[in-house]
C-alpha cells in the first residue's frame, strides 16, 4: 500500500496571467524530504507560473479578480495574484513519484 | 548641534521605508552596549534579562529621559546624526513605545527563521512610528541578520497574516559591520533569520512615537522649485536624474505587481504630501491625473 504526500508550491505573480513573473513564493513539502522556511532563498524556483506548469506542477487554486471597494481603490495590502500548485508524491518506500522534478529544481 | 536628514534621504525613507547607516556607531559605544547587554553568556532570555543592565522603560517615556547619558543607549541616542535622524522622522520629544533586545542563539541547521511580518497590529495611519534596529557587532551572512523587504511599509496588512510569503523578490538580509543602525518605518515587512554560526547575534530594537505633526522636520534647505514642478513623462529623450525627488518616489521595487506598483507610487506621493504639508505636490503626474475633476461648465 502506498500513501500519497502533497507538495505545495505557492507563487505570487506580477499580474493575473500565469505567464507573468514570480514576485514571491513559498514551498511546503509534505514528504518531509525538504524543509523550507522564510528567507531561505532569494531566487524564485520558476521565472513564471507557466514555468511551474511545464515542470509538472498542477494548478489547484488561483486568486479571483475582485472589484475595488468604493473608497478603497488605492489601498494596498496583500499580494494579489496568488496561485497554488501541487504535486502528489508516493510514499518514499515505493520510490515512485507522480510529479516532476524537485520543487527547487 | 544635531545633523538632520536631507530631502533626498527623507524621500528615500518615504519610498522604501527605511534608512540604513552601516558602521556609523562608534566602537566604544558598541563595546559598552555589549557589556551592558550582559554579553553572550546565558543561553536563554530569562538569564540574559537577569544579567542585562538595559533598563526597563515604561511605555510613553520621552526618549531623552529613558536612557541616562553615560549608558551605551544614552550615548547612542545623543549622537548628533542619530538624534538628527530621529528628530527628522518623528520630531523633538518622541516617546519610547518599547524596546527589546533580540537575541539569536546558534541553532545549527535545526533552527527555523521567523515568519515575515509587520510589527504591532494593523495600522492605517499616515502618521508613523520609527523602529531603530541597532546591530552592535558585526553580522556575517551565517548569523541570520534581520530580513526586510524594501518598499512594503505602506501596505496595510495585519501582522503575521503575510507569513505565507516565504520569500519575496528583492528581500534583503542584514549583513553589516558593527555599529550599524537602521531607521525603519513601523510598517516595513521583516523577520529574523536563523543563526548557523557559532556566535550569539544581538539586535536591539527601539520603537519611537512622534508627539508632533510630522511635517518638514528634516533639513529642507535642499528642496528647490525643480522638486515641485512637473517634468516630462513617458516620452522622455534624456536620462532622468536619479536623485530628483520624483525619481526617488517613483522607483519601483523588484516585487512590485504591475498594477499595484503604480498604486504604491500614488501612496508614496500622498505620504510625501503629508510630510511636506503640501496637498498640491505630485510626482510625475500620478495623483494629478486621478484627482482631475473639472467643475467649470463652458458657456455655449
Amino acid at each position: 500500500m502506498t500513501t500519497q504526500r502533497q507538495q505545495v508550491l505557492v507563487l505570487y505573480l506580477r499580474n493575473s496571467a500565469l505567464d507573468s513573473a514570480v514576485v514571491a513564493w513559498a514551498v511546503y513539502d509534505g514528504t518531509g524530504r525538504e524543509r523550507h522556511m522564510s528567507g531561505d532563498a532569494d531566487e524564485p524556483p520558476y521565472e513564471t507560473g507557466l514555468g511551474a506548469l511545464q515542470d509538472g506542477w498542477r494548478l489547484i487554486q488561483a486568486s479571483p479578480l475582485l472589484d475595488h471597494g468604493v473608497g478603497e481603490e488605492f489601498r494596498t495590502g496583500y499580494l494579489k495574484y496568488e496561485f497554488f500548485f501541487e504535486k502528489l508524491v508516493c510514499d518514499a518506500q515505493t520510490g515512485e513519484a507522480t510529479g516532476g522534478r524537485d520543487p527547487r529544481g | 548641534m544635531i545633523e538632520r536628514l536631507n530631502s533626498r534621504q527623507m524621500a528615500s525613507f518615504a519610498a522604501r521605508g527605511f534608512l540604513r547607516f552601516d558602521g556609523r556607531v562608534p566602537d566604544p559605544v558598541n563595546a559598552q552596549f555589549m557589556d551592558e547587554a550582559g554579553g553572550p553568556g546565558p543561553a536563554d532570555y530569562r538569564g540574559l534579562m537577569a544579567n542585562s543592565r538595559i533598563p526597563e522603560v515604561p511605555a510613553g517615556t520621552p526618549m531623552m529621559d529613558a536612557y541616562a547619558g553615560d549608558t551605551a543607549l544614552g550615548r547612542l541616542v545623543r549622537l548628533p546624526w542619530v538624534r538628527g535622524a530621529v528628530e527628522s522622522l518623528v520630531g523633538h520629544g518622541s516617546l519610547v513605545d518599547h524596546h527589546f533586545l533580540h537575541v539569536l542563539w546558534p541553532s545549527g541547521e535545526d533552527g527555523k527563521t521567523q515568519h515575515t511580518h509587520q510589527d504591532s497590529t494593523i495600522d492605517p495611519r499616515l502618521t508613523f512610528d520609527i523602529q531603530l534596529m541597532y546591530f552592535p557587532h558585526e553580522v556575517t551572512p551565517d548569523m541570520g541578520g534581520t530580513r526586510y523587504v524594501p518598499g512594503t511599509h505602506l501596505r496595510v496588512v495585519s501582522e503575521a497574516a503575510i507569513a505565507r510569503y516565504q520569500n519575496i523578490v528583492g528581500q534583503e538580509h542584514v549583513v553589516c559591520p558593527a555599529g550599524t543602525l537602521i531607521f525603519a518605518h513601523h510598517g516595513l515587512w521583516h523577520g529574523g533569520g536563523r543563526n548557523r554560526s557559532e556566535v550569539v547575534r544581538f539586535m536591539f530594537k527601539l520603537r519611537l512615537n512622534p508627539t508632533v505633526r510630522q511635517q518638514r522636520l528634516w533639513d529642507t534647505s535642499d528642496l528647490t522649485d525643480a522638486d515641485l514642478a512637473q517634468r516630462p513623462i513617458f516620452h522622455v529623450k534624456r536620462g532622468r536624474d536619479p536623485d530628483h525627488i520624483h525619481s526617488i518616489l517613483t522607483r519601483g521595487e523588484p516585487w512590485f505587481e504591475n498594477d499595484t506598483g503604480r498604486i504604491e507610487y500614488i501612496n508614496r506621493i500622498r505620504f510625501w504630501r503629508f510630510l511636506l504639508g503640501d496637498d498640491s505636490f505630485d510626482a510625475d503626474y500620478w495623483v494629478t491625473r486621478v484627482e482631475n475633476e473639472p467643475q467649470s461648465v463652458p458657456e455655449i
